[in-house]
């Protein structure tokens, strides 16, 4: 790819190409920066913080009621013995959910946003100065119930969990396509209720995820009745051996909130014609 | 609601670009917008027109460039264009494609009158 030819303009990113107004004393700057650079700063750097202390952070994300509390209580249940884990949680109001974690003896820290919608990477890294990550294997945020905002938000975490529960409707990823898209993997959950259902087709969700270009596996689990814990908890093990050995080779890695366009179009340099980066981070 | 958030960043970022070249005014301020951003561009416009008053950009346009969504399939090698929720290559109807487009959050340019 070169700037000179103009090979790397595809119909996709030709509208970047500025041209510079000859009025006079105007000038075009051209920036080409994400506009939240602020938010994915403060995320990359608690990122760093949590590979230093080389602790697997997982952001689970849902509408509210789809079960990403219970589905905790279930999964610390079972983890606690072999695994040290830790919590945030993300509400509007109250500490019921830290409260309820913390009942299962593992430590859960609350924040209450008040009126913001989703959590962001300046309000877990409030979090992170009250929070030791010393010997912790995994991290989980349990996000404010939304299926639309924090989705876009960096946390400075490594994967996206995004939960389903099988009375939202098996539509759901095709309605809210930008949270889908962003899922490592996408949990139906309260599976239990299935006999008491006749419009919910687990086939046509993994369908619709598929059809987001996502290939994230998708489980089922229901928490109250144990199915599919095992696979979703063989799942979380893998990912944490994935991430210890990446951090060994001195990676990392990010959710999929990272915008491919945004990959493609890195930071102009004062020029006229602006380089296209193709490579994958 | 972050759409106001958006829009603080967006004029601390261009305020930033009006300093660092002296710039007296600002004329007009390029953002390019895609459908899978998760931003409404309507309330990106209402947000800006609130947080200019008062401030070098209290002049300027805010032009929103609506790109499309364009895909890019990894198995055969075609591109086209898809839908927000339907993003598989029309051609191989296979899923494993690329978003070479559309999800953009970016201030592209800023237009302004230096001192000079």
């Amino acid at each position: 790819m070169c700037n000179t030819c103009g090979c790397n303009v595809t119909p996709g990113n030709q509208t970047l190409i500025q041209n510079e107004k000859p009025k006079e004393g105007l000038t075009t700057i051209s920036v080409l920066q994400n506009l939240l650079t602020h938010n994915n700063t403060q995320a990359d750097h608690n990122r760093a913080h949590f590979d230093t202390e080389k602790v697997l952070v997982i952001n689970l994300m849902s509408s509210p009621g789809s079960g990403k509390t219970s589905l905790l209580e279930s999964t610390i249940k079972q983890l606690k013995e072999s695994l040290s884990i830790a919590v945030i949680e993300g509400d509007l109001e109250t500490e019921n959910d830290a409260q309820r974690i913390q009942a299962q003896g593992v430590p859960a820290y609350q924040i209450t946003t008040g009126t913001a919608c989703h959590l962001d990477a300046h309000l877990i890294h409030n979090v992170l100065h009250h929070m030791p990550l010393k010997g912790l294997d995994l991290l989980f945020i349990e996000n404010v119930g939304n299926l639309v905002c924090p989705a876009s938000f960096d946390l400075g975490h490594h994967r996206n969990v995004v939960l389903l529960s099988v009375t939202e409707g098996d539509d759901k990823p095709s309605k809210y396509p930008v949270m889908f898209k962003a899922a490592d993997l996408v949990l139906i959950t309260k599976t239990d209720l299935l006999p008491y259902l006749d419009d919910f087709s687990i086939d046509n969700a993994k369908q619709n995820v598929h059809n987001l270009a996502n290939n994230a596996p998708t489980l089922t689990v229901s928490a109250k009745n144990n199915q599919g814990m095992d696979e979703w908890i063989s799942w979380l093990k893998s990912q944490i051996n994935q991430h210890q050995v990446l951090l060994s080779n001195h990676q990392t890695q990010k959710p999929k909130v990272q915008q491919d366009g945004a990959l493609l179009h890195a930071k102009a340099t004062p020029h006229k014609f602006y380089p296209v980066k193709t490579h994958q981070q | 609601m972050h759409e106001l958030s958006l829009c603080e960043n967006l004029l601390d970022q261009v305020i930033k670009i009006a300093q660092q070249h002296q710039a007296k005014n600002i004329e007009s301020i390029t953002l390019n917008l895609g459908p899978l951003a998760g931003v409404e561009p309507l309330l990106l416009d209402n947000a800006f027109k609130i947080l200019k008053i008062d401030t070098v950009v209290a002049n300027a346009q805010l032009i929103i460039n609506s790109t499309p969504i364009i895909i890019r399939c990894q198995q055969c090698g075609e591109q086209s264009s898809a839908t927000n929720n339907y993003l598989v290559c029309p051609s191989c109807q296979s899923n494993d494609t690329q978003l070479i487009s559309g999800d953009e959050l970016t201030l592209a340019s800023v237009a302004l009158y230096t001192a000079t």
